[in-house]
């Protein structure tokens, strides 16, 4: 009993004494920190996730007081954030929309596979071996490297086998889309949910016999755009989210699904259905047009 | 003139034939998180010459003046890492106001050293070997300087590896852990030195 009594006094002061003496040093060594430092870093997501480019959040909290980084930095801490940061530095804060990462495929299953892969489940490593396991040289190969850099628990491999955002969860603070070998994940604008679902640059043939769901360069929806929202550049359908106004009328017309909210069959016969009508309807109207302009030419003869 | 041998020896032993990285394997992990950079390895590497230094000289004196008195020698390692935490709070606070580039170059593994083991096993070792006071700092210090000498020796080899054509697989801590495990071996050399005991 004795024993014990001793050790835990002897320890328990030798505690006290040197809580003491850091005590005492921690005034005596004591840093004058600027407090909007501390401020901050409590608006921070605190994630430590590195996606502003500076070493932690205690990091980018320095970065911004010294003006070396903007005010927005923090893409996990959201717009609220960036806002109270503003306040906090007297500034007035200039948020775009919150936007989410984006994972451009939709090939998984669909795409065709070259070789069973059996190494080390990792998409640089399957990259590695012979250019990757699947055909396409843009798909998403699905062995979670994005998933295993996500904070968050934002980023799962969906049903078919292609890693899929969920957008909840999302901060866009891309950890993912660096790790990501095949460059297929980008940001995107939350509320615009017209996105292309492919990056496959290759033409006609060449993308379709390698995936199911590649886009083929067609350019139907570059057609069908009314706001001149969506052009085929480099082979690969691409969309001007500033004048996207989600009308999905390109995902009605693609081919090759590869444009979300993927049009079931059904929709896209009935948009056609449509589209011959105002087709005739127009066609009818201009014959009209062409009459009534004809009798009065007629009559001036 | 005896004593003076023998602290050669604990010298040379800390140092090259029973280094605490290359031969005891203490302190792995800031040699391989901080051994990036010669500039950072240096200061890592001072920083543990300086916590082992004083750690050797306190838990010496917590251990033949406090728990051997007392008949808590079972406690001795509880003891020490009380007395290592609190050393490593005290020169995070003074090397933030006194270096604060150290500071932080250093970053994480400057608290890190809180469970650096070759600081825990310096005090450990002083008390197994029954060193004198004198015996324990000087052999405190020269593990110290044996961590600085590892860490620096590996920080440059690493710095030489961006010119190295090695697999790019192996980027990074693997083509590291290889550069390691080579000095090492060139380390075993020194075991010959063994016969100054």
């Amino acid at each position: 009993m004795l024993n014990v009594l001793s050790a835990v006094l002897v320890l328990g002061l030798l505690g006290a004494l040197f809580g003491a003496l850091l005590a005492v040093a921690s005034k005596i060594f004591e840093v004058k920190k600027d407090p909007r430092e501390e401020a901050i870093l409590a608006k921070l997501a605190g994630a430590n996730c590195g996606g502003c480019g500076y070493p932690g959040c205690a990091g980018c909290a320095a970065a911004i007081v010294a003006g070396d980084a903007p005010v927005t930095a923090c893409a996990p801490a959201g717009a609220d954030a960036a806002a109270a940061i503003a306040e906090i530095m007297g500034q007035t804060a200039t948020v775009g929309e919150r936007e989410v990462a984006f994972v451009r495929c939709n090939g998984g299953t669909a795409a065709v596979k070259r070789f069973e892969y059996v190494g080390v489940q990792d998409c640089t490593a399957a990259e590695k071996v012979a250019a990757g396991p699947i055909d396409c040289a843009w798909g998403c190969l699905g062995f979670g490297s994005c998933v295993k850099a996500c904070q968050f628990d934002a980023m799962h491999i969906g049903p078919n086998g292609v890693a899929v955002v969920d957008e909840d969860k999302c901060t866009d603070c891309m950890a993912c889309a660096a790790v990501c070998p095949r460059h297929l994940i980008v940001s995107v604008p939350v509320s615009k949910k017209v996105r292309v679902l492919c990056l496959n640059q290759e033409k006609g043939k060449a993308a379709m016999t390698v995936c199911e769901n590649s886009c083929i360069g067609c350019g139907l929806c570059e057609r069908e755009c009314k706001k001149d929202a969506i052009h085929v550049v480099d082979g690969i359908a691409s969309i001007d989210y500033a004048k996207c106004i989600n009308c999905k009328l390109c995902t009605k017309v693609c081919p090759r699904d590869a444009i979300t909210p993927v049009a079931t069959a059904e929709d896209k016969e009935k948009y056609k259905e449509v589209k011959k009508k105002a087709a005739e309807a127009k066609k009818k109207a201009a014959e009209v047009a062409a009459a009534k302009s004809g009798k009065p030419a007629a009559a001036k003869k | 003139m005896k004593e003076l041998s023998t602290l050669i020896t604990i010298t040379i032993g800390a140092i090259l034939s029973n280094n605490f990285i290359f031969s005891q394997f203490l302190g792995c992990c800031p040699f391989m998180g901080v051994s990036k950079k010669i500039d950072t390895a240096t200061g890592m590497g001072f920083a543990v010459v300086f916590v082992m230094g004083l750690a050797s000289a306190i838990t010496w004196c917590v251990y033949n003046w406090i728990l051997l008195p007392l008949n808590l020698v079972y406690m001795q390692t509880v003891a020490f890492i009380l007395v290592i935490a609190s050393l490593v709070q005290f020169i995070e606070m003074f090397l933030q106001k006194s270096v604060p580039s150290l500071y932080t170059a250093l970053g994480v593994y400057l608290p890190l050293i809180t469970t650096n083991c070759a600081v825990l096993g310096v005090a450990l070792l002083n008390i197994q070997n029954s060193y004198n006071f004198i015996e324990a700092v000087v052999y405190g210090i020269t593990g110290g300087v044996g961590f600085l000498l590892a860490i620096v020796l590996l920080a440059s080899v690493r710095e030489q590896l961006v010119f190295a054509d090695y697999p790019k697989s192996f980027d990074g801590f693997p083509i590291a852990l290889v550069a390691a495990g080579l000095m090492a071996l060139a380390f075993m050399g020194f075991s010959g030195l063994d016969i100054f005991k």
